[in-house]
């Protein structure tokens, strides 16, 4: 079937693909290019599992077309480790234990990343008004939330 | 269904013009999404406005300032001379959705989509806001309070694209506010909200005032009967009260599960007094 043809680059990588035009980004990184990281929670843009970021931008890739990727570029979730060495988020979500069944997890540490990047020293409450946009139904956040300020001590010692 | 990014603004109108089945314009695309997701729209023909020249800048220009169609709100929060001049705009536009959703969604989408409950619209309408609409007849600008005619309705014709917001230059002692009501403290739809923009005279006393409310009606009001009684007054609690109870009269909002004629009717006042306290401060006029 004939597709959209777009080119675009994700965590560095030239990618190239054919979608359909109503084929969101998350549908495209799960589905087509085997990026699974990136969640379907709503589909809907309300839960932010599928948080991306698409030219230094925080979205949610629901609510994005595959279609309109052409020679942005994308980061997920995939591409915040290095190789075996965890981004400090990760590794300060392991020790908090700051997740439980995990779904939502990709989605706060790419929400994280985001806010740590324009933020490098937030507040409580501007984590948490920050990281609005993304759902937990396990951890009650406040995990979550420890995590990320322990993260950004460490980064900014970094 | 077609997906297609148009260059120029003149592509976009003669695509949207000659589509024979639905089309729908895509910017940020936080609300089209969620109704082609739903099932509420099955567009034949997408058009992605975000290549068009110009339309993902704001410029400041000897009138005011130009906000292209394409902009996410999270650029307009970050604009700084946006901010300093139209705070309440700005404030307006930043609390629509999640910081993800502040990264896609735009005001001019925001008015488009014509929720009575758009929280962008109370602050554009209190600002005088105009937008620039190009159709294929050319271009025209309106009064932003023209474009919603009811929920999910606009006066706009086929063919016709928002291409720009303009905000007009500010006078000496200006200042506008917007607040909302929501159960929750974010990422929440208003239950009923108000917007506020005024001008002050060296010696305190409002010169010029436009009240909006949001979420009381099928579309955001624009209540001049209260900017009257702002004019000529320095906010005493007097005109204050008067103020809220005019914009509890002006009302005529929907009981739902998020609130009930009732409630919305006394909060639009209580709001209204807030935010005209507020523009009244920032206009430095305490």
């Amino acid at each position: 079937m004939a597709g959209v043809a777009v080119s675009t680059t994700i965590n560095g990588d030239h990618v190239e693909y054919l979608c359909q035009p109503d084929e969101t980004l998350l549908e495209v990184l799960r589905d087509r290019l085997g990026l699974t990281g990136a969640k379907e929670g709503c589909g809907t843009g309300d839960c932010g599992a599928c948080s991306v970021i698409v030219d230094d931008r925080l979205v949610c890739s629901c609510l994005v077309l595959g279609a309109e990727a052409e020679g942005r570029q994308i980061e997920t979730i995939e591409g915040m480790a290095h190789g075996d060495q965890l981004h400090p988020l990760q590794q300060k979500f392991l020790e908090h234990a700051a997740l439980q069944c995990g779904i939502c997890t990709p989605g706060f540490l790419i929400a994280a990343k985001d806010l740590l990047a324009k933020n490098p020293d937030p507040t409580e409450e501007e984590i948490r008004f920050g990281l609005a946009g993304n759902l937990c139904r396990c951890t009650g956040y406040d995990k979550i939330v420890r995590a990320v300020q322990d993260a950004a001590n460490v980064m900014k010692g970094a | 269904m077609r997906y297609i990014r148009p260059q120029s603004m003149e592509d976009a109108v003669g695509l949207l013009a000659g589509a024979a089945g639905p089309a729908a314009i895509l910017a940020g695309g936080s609300d089209l999404l969620v109704r082609m997701k739903g099932g509420f729209v099955e567009p034949e023909l997408i058009v992605d406005i975000k290549a068009i020249a110009g339309l993902s800048d704001i410029t400041e220009t000897a009138d005011g300032f130009r906000i292209g169609a394409a902009v996410p709100c999270a650029v307009l929060g970050e604009n700084a001379a946006l901010k300093k001049a139209w705070p309440g705009v700005v404030e307006a536009a930043k609390l629509i959705g999640s910081k993800q959703v502040q990264g896609r969604c735009t005001i001019v989408g925001n008015l488009c989509n014509a929720s009575p409950a758009a929280d962008s619209v109370p602050a554009l309408v209190a600002a005088g806001a105009k937008a620039v609409v190009a159709g294929p007849g050319g271009k025209r600008t309106i009064a932003v309070e023209s474009v919603p005619t009811g929920p999910g309705k606009t006066s706009l014709a086929k063919g016709e694209i928002i291409e720009a917001i303009l905000l007009d230059k500010r006078p000496p002692h200006a200042g506008d506010a917007y607040q909302r009501f929501i159960p929750r403290t974010e990422m929440d739809i208003a239950v009923v909200s108000a917007g506020v923009n005024l001008t002050v005279g060296d010696n305190g006393v409002v010169k010029a005032a436009r009240v909006a409310v949001g979420a009381a009606a099928p579309t955001v009001l624009l209540v001049e009967e209260a900017a009257q009684v702002l004019i000529g007054s320095k906010l005493d609690e007097a005109t204050l009260e008067r103020l809220a109870k005019i914009c509890s009269g002006a009302c005529r909002p929907i009981d739902d599960k998020r609130g009930t004629i009732e409630f919305r009717r006394k909060v639009a006042g209580v709001l209204a007094k807030r935010v005209a306290a507020i523009a009244y401060e920032r206009a430095g006029g305490k």
